[in-house]
């Protein structure tokens, strides 16, 4: 049974967590960058009439080139990530109605989950030791629910929240029928948006039965947030402790933070996760600053002697890479944290008041 | 290991944390912005004055409340629409929703509509079990989903909790169906057990209080994790129109609900006694009615409520105080501002202390100590600081013939342990207002100020502060090139071996600039001020034996991060290069626009504006911003913290104009000119007058439709176009007033005077641009705006001015100077760094096509610096220098050519 089956790879991933650090992919963008890919690489046969030009839109691969995905899972997997992210970052109908493809989010969602879940286990069958998990990916949508875009009308919302909640509803429904292991809300820099994902995950986890805690054998779910400068708030203007205690109130798996800044720039932050997080705590920061070209200089090694730094202080429990990060900053990371333990969450008893 | 902290306690956020732990001892719920409760809120939101209402919810913030309760229950207005417009409102206010909202309504749908706007951790006021247990699972569970906290009211099917056994019985039933049906985290459930009125003469009252500590006590140790909360003015209800006796019962039933265990409330702080301040006759009366003591409790009360109705403490106290001791006597005369008796008090106590300077650093300091520490707890305001200075002021002044001279008997050069501050404005700039005010606020903690005025050269500052062995030197500045000025006097100071504290204040100044700019080059406590408010810790804090080694340190590291954060953020923001950034120009359709020719071109002089016309355009906001009264003109008349000093204010400043007017101690003259211009990429070039002015253009990277905007846009690219400038003055015939009031030691008159004069300059601004408009460009002759609208610029058109932050570079003011002549035609004159004297002036653009705006320039990087060089035909290191706040790029230190 299918459920029995989830309950088992929870439980696995559980354990797999309370003994080392967990190794996340690197960027899907950076990678497809790499295949140089023209506008006739993002059409199906459906698709080639479509009005709007669709290069760019690079969750649309997982449909028009499964091959390019495929490949980039294999090479993240094939250097040690644990947990690979489906390509949907922007598998929502709200992100996708930029490219007039508002009807392609279910099958977006679905055939990338299934893509990433085919791979992940053909790597799980190679290294038992070693099983991988699939990262349904959640992204923050282009739009902000607590942000007016109009400078002149502070009061105004090109987002509503059940508007947000109806396509996270969508999206996570597609990620879980096409094998996710994990559903994972990143690069939260509206935590109102994060609030209205989590709300969908609720009612798609209740109207399937799962139980919300992943201890009970509910599908895991990871959060993370996006800290966008050195004033150390979201772009939406909380601090990292705020941002904690809004999207605590489902048991998460871990709750961390990634993009925008690197591992160095990223530290201080983590730190009030690890402080006060009683959940496992995630990073995946962007590989250093970007240049004035927007591009990231940071190589493999730099970064993991930044990462190591936190890894010391036993700050970490899912370590990864996202914008600029590439196979080979994974294998740097996955080599460095074999060698130091994962943050343990101590529980502490009632009586803590 | 990591050990969680705080794991187990009520955690809320706005935009920042708000933790219940234990040190917590009581959380202060906001409550003006509940429609049901504040009769001011509710006009504001039922007449749509959304602005105003969201300054009734700053007004909390700043007033100390930690939670804002939102509540738009009303017959009248549509509260779903009204809760998700307030809420977006408040969340584009950053100071606002720093503090978790309370999404109040007895409507469900409003309480949905409210959780679907707020980011943080809010609560939810209120469900209970008044329908059933089905409605109130099926809200706990939806609240719970949206992750809020919520209050939970002691009321059930049968109705409101009314005894202590029904509290306690209701408040049992909702935990254990919401911990153990809904799992409902214990600590985000608070109730509320009712506070409900006393001594309303039924006996079924009487213990209304009592219960509620019992109930609030059970509950606390029954319910694990449970929080407790109240509106705790209901509990006076029935002394309605009795303040003293309502304020005193507030704090009494708050001193015992919060030892009995209750965590949070909605109080109104205007309407609460100290405890310790309630008399003990009517401590006692109170707290045998809120623990039913006896059964005569309350008529008691109501008997001696009478009597406390009838004195009106105020009134009654008027003239006692003559009475008083004579330290007591001039205390109160400092506190209160009062001239009249000053002189006789101060001769009564150099008399009993025979000693003129025991005075001073008697009954005169101690009284300044009592206003700074009020002033210190917002207690006092600093029109009613300036005025205690003024009594000051005039006491020293009374005792300086008594004081013995070098030479006398009992002179001594170590004569006082008084501390001297230095003040002065430097070189270049001769804006002072602000460093008056610190000056004063100063004067009330007990500092020696002495203050060398305005553009005051470094090598006197440093030889004044070594001749009168100052402990602080501060440093004030409005205009922009005051910035280097004071890197300038920080780095001679330095090599001169000076080892003080430098504080650093003024408008164009910043805690960034201080710590990248000045605090490098001084190895002493460099501290900057971010008004007059924080001068006294600060300066404390830097002399004291006790903390100026360990505040050297701290700010100094504060400092070294600040600068680290600064570079780093350099490297985070992206740039466009010049080349891209004029290329992406304001989008304007230059082909449906024909400039428009003005009706009179050429130069227009204005000899004498009449005052009291000038006087109908006085935008007063700032007047008040200048008192350290923050508010909008003319709501802020009526703002319950500081409305009666502003008012008061206002009436003087009033008084004040009549007499500028009347007696014309001030005359307001302004040149304004109107002339072909033809554009040259950023430049404006006049070729009959052979000037230019050069513009700068924002360089950020920007998004996709966001121009890189620069002021040249909006001039026609291709065809003749008109540009206008102005200069404008209030100032002349100021000084022969000033000198009369500083002559009598009256900084309150003086700072009145100055900051008069300014707003007259800027009310001849709003006029002369209206003169422009409508008759000598003549653009927009059918134009009818009043003064509000005028305030709003809700007109086409905008007056920009050099060294403001569409064109920051003050030295294009030397080049529309030149263009206007103005120190021939109104005798406005520059200073080396580009300030203008008379110091109440003004001086800009006009650009009169309609799409023009007003922008920040920001950060711009190198290569257009470089270009902005050569147009200018200056060195690079001249503009970088001019341009210093604006730089995205730490320049090449290049030798300074000063």
């Amino acid at each position: 049974m299918k459920s029995n089956e989830q309950m088992n790879r929870t439980d696995i991933l559980l354990k797999q967590a309370k003994q080392r650090v967990l190794i996340l992919d690197g960027a899907m963008g950076t990678m497809i960058q790499r295949y140089k890919l023209a506008e006739e690489d993002f059409r199906t046969a459906d698709l080639a009439d479509h009005p709007k030009a669709l290069k760019g839109n690079n969750d649309l691969l997982s449909l028009s080139r499964p091959d390019v995905i495929k490949a980039i899972h294999a090479a993240y997997l094939e250097v040690g990530a644990d947990i690979i992210e489906t390509n949907t970052f922007s598998g929502t109908t709200i992100a996708q109605a930029d490219y007039g493809l508002e009807h392609l989010a279910y099958q977006i969602n679905y055939e990338s989950a299934k893509i990433a879940k085919e791979v992940a286990l053909e790597y799980s069958a190679k290294t038992p030791n070693q099983p991988r998990f699939v990262a349904g990916a959640v992204g923050p949508t282009n739009r902000t629910a607590s942000i007016s875009p109009d400078v002149n009308d502070p009061g105004y919302r090109a987002v509503t929240f059940d508007q947000l909640a109806e396509a996270y509803k969508e999206q996570v429904e597609g990620l879980l029928d096409g094998g996710s292991d994990i559903i994972l809300v990143e690069t939260i820099f509206d935590t109102l948006n994060a609030k209205a994902a989590i709300y969908a995950i609720q009612d798609v986890f209740e109207s399937r039965g799962l139980p919300l805690d992943p201890v009970d054998g509910g599908i895991p779910v990871m959060i993370s947030g996006t800290i966008t400068d050195a004033s150390g708030r979201t772009l939406s203007g909380q601090t990292t402790e705020a941002f904690l205690i809004s999207v605590s109130h489902i048991p998460l798996f871990s709750i961390g933070l990634n993009c925008a800044l690197g591992a160095k720039e990223l530290r201080p932050y983590l730190k009030v996760l690890a402080d006060h997080a009683p959940f496992y705590v995630s990073a995946y920061p962007n590989a250093g600053l970007p240049n004035e070209f927007g591009q990231y200089d940071q190589d493999a090694q730099e970064m993991s002697d930044q990462v190591e730094d936190f890894l010391k202080e036993g700050m970490i429990n899912v370590l990864g890479g996202c914008c600029g990060t590439t196979p080979d900053h994974i294998a740097a990371l996955a080599r460095l944290a074999s060698k130091y333990g994962p943050r343990k969450l101590e529980l502490l008893s009632d009586s803590d008041e | 290991m990591s050990k969680i902290k705080h794991r187990n306690v009520l955690k809320l956020s706005g935009l920042e944390p708000l933790v219940f732990t234990p040190e917590i001892n009581f959380v202060n719920i906001g409550e003006r912005t509940n429609i049901t409760g504040s009769k001011k809120f509710a006009r504001l939101i039922l007449n749509g004055q959304y602005d105003e209402a969201l300054e009734v919810a700053l007004d909390q913030v700043r007033g100390g409340a930690q939670i804002l309760d939102v509540c738009m229950d009303e017959g009248m207005l549509d509260g779903v629409v009204a809760m998700q417009r307030f809420l977006n409102l408040i969340a584009s206010e950053p100071e606002i929703s720093r503090i978790p909202i309370m999404i109040d309504s007895s409507r469900w749908e409003i309480i949905l509509a409210g959780l679907k706007c707020v980011q943080g951790k809010g609560i939810v006021n209120s469900i209970s079990l008044k329908n059933g247990e089905e409605e109130f699972v099926h809200q706990a569970k939806t609240i719970k989903k949206f992750g809020a906290a919520v209050v939970v009211m002691a009321f059930d099917e049968v109705g409101q909790a009314d005894t202590y056994q029904r509290r306690i019985d209701i408040c049992k039933r909702s935990y254990d169906i919401l911990v153990n049906e809904v799992k409902f985290n214990p600590q985000d459930i608070i109730f509320d057990p009712n506070i409900f009125p006393v001594a309303t003469g039924m006996e079924e009252h009487r213990k209304n209080a009592i219960d509620f500590f019992n109930a609030t006590q059970w509950i606390k140790q029954n319910l694990l994790g449970a929080k407790v909360s109240g509106g705790v003015s209901n509990v006076s209800f029935s002394f309605r129109g009795n303040n003293p006796v309502r304020e005193a019962m507030h704090a009494a039933f708050l001193y015992h609900a919060i030892r009995h265990g209750m965590d949070m409330g909605i109080v109104n702080p205007t309407m609460l006694e100290i405890y310790d301040d309630i008399p003990k006759d009517l401590l006692k009366k109170v707290e045998d009615v809120l623990f039913d003591k006896h059964d005569a409790a309350t008529e008691e009360l109501l008997e001696f409520a009478e009597t406390v109705k009838a004195t009106d403490k105020k009134e009654a106290t008027a003239e006692l105080w003559r009475d008083e001791s004579v330290s007591k006597r001039i205390e109160h005369a400092l506190v209160k501002g009062i001239l009249d008796y000053i002189i006789e008090d101060t001769e009564a106590a150099r008399i009993e202390l025979n000693n003129p300077l025991k005075v001073i650093e008697g009954p005169l300091m101690d009284g300044m100590n009592v206003v700074g520490d009020l002033f210190g707890e917002g207690k006092m305001f600093l029109p009613q600081v300036v005025k205690s200075a003024r009594v000051m002021k005039k006491a020293v002044a009374y005792l300086e013939p008594f004081m013995p001279k070098a030479g006398d008997e009992g002179y001594s050069d170590e004569q006082s342990s008084i501390k001297k501050i230095l003040l002065a404005t430097v070189k270049g700039d001769v804006h002072d207002i602000g460093k008056n005010i610190v000056g004063v606020v100063l004067a009330c903690n007990s500092y020696q100020i002495i203050d060398l005025g305005v553009m005051v050269d470094a090598q006197k500052i440093i030889d004044e502060a070594i001749a009168n062995k100052v402990d602080i030197i501060g440093l004030s500045g409005l205009i922009t090139p005051s910035l280097d000025e004071m890197v300038y006097v920080a780095a001679e100071m330095e090599r001169q071996g000076l080892t003080i504290p430098l504080l650093i204040g003024g408008a164009t100044t910043s805690r960034i600039h201080t710590a990248v700019k000045i605090d490098p080059v001084y190895s002493g406590t460099v501290i900057h001020v971010t008004d007059a408010s924080k001068s006294v810790p600060i300066a404390g804090e830097s002399i004291s034996e006790e903390t100026k080694v360990a505040y050297h340190k701290q700010i100094k590291e504060t400092y070294r991060q600040l600068r680290i954060e600064h570079e780093a953020k350099q490297q985070v923001k992206q740039m466009a290069t010049y080349e891209e950034a004029k290329a992406n120009p304001v989008f304007i359709d230059w082909g449906s626009f024909e400039p428009f020719t003005p009706k009179k071109l050429g130069t227009t002089v204005l000899d004498d504006i009449d005052l009291e016309v000038l006087r109908g355009y006085i935008d007063w906001t700032p007047f008040f911003s200048t008192w350290m009264l923050s508010g909008k003109f003319p709501k802020i008349l009526d703002d319950k913290v500081v409305g009666e000093e502003a008012t008061r204010l206002y009436n003087e400043a009033n008084a004040m104009l009549d007499n500028i007017i009347s007696e014309k101690w001030l005359q307001a003259k302004a040149v304004v000119g109107l002339y072909p211009v033809q554009r040259v990429s950023d430049d404006l070039v006049m070729s009959e007058q052979g000037l230019s002015f050069h513009f700068l253009r924002q360089q950020g990277k920007k998004g996709k439709g966001v121009p890189n905007r620069s002021l040249a846009d909006y001039i026609h690219p291709d065809k003749t176009d008109y540009l206008g400038g102005f200069a404008v003055t209030a100032g002349w015939g100021i000084e022969k007033k000033l000198e009369e009031f500083q002559a009598k030691g009256d900084d309150y008159n003086d700072i009145m005077l100055k900051s008069l004069a300014d707003r007259l300059a800027e009310a001849g601004a709003e006029y002369l641009h209206e003169l422009v408009r409508k008759e000598l460009w003549g653009y927009a002759k059918e134009e009818q705006l009043d003064n509000e609208a005028l305030i709003k610029e809700s007109y086409a058109g905008i007056r920009p001015a050099p060294g403001y932050p569409a064109c920051p570079e003050h030295s294009e003011k030397r080049t529309l100077f030149d263009l206007l002549e103005v120190e021939k035609n109104i005798g406005i004159t520059l200073t080396d760094s580009f300030a203008m004297y008379p110091t109440s002036s003004v001086s800009g653009f006009y650009f009169g096509h309609p799409e023009s705006k007003y922008f920040g320039l920001g950060k711009i990087a190198e290569d257009q610096v470089a270009d902005y060089a050569r147009r200018k035909g200056v060195s690079q290191a001249q503009a970088e220098r001019w341009l210093s706040p604006n730089l995205a790029y730490t320049p090449s230190f290049n030798v300074q050519e000063s």
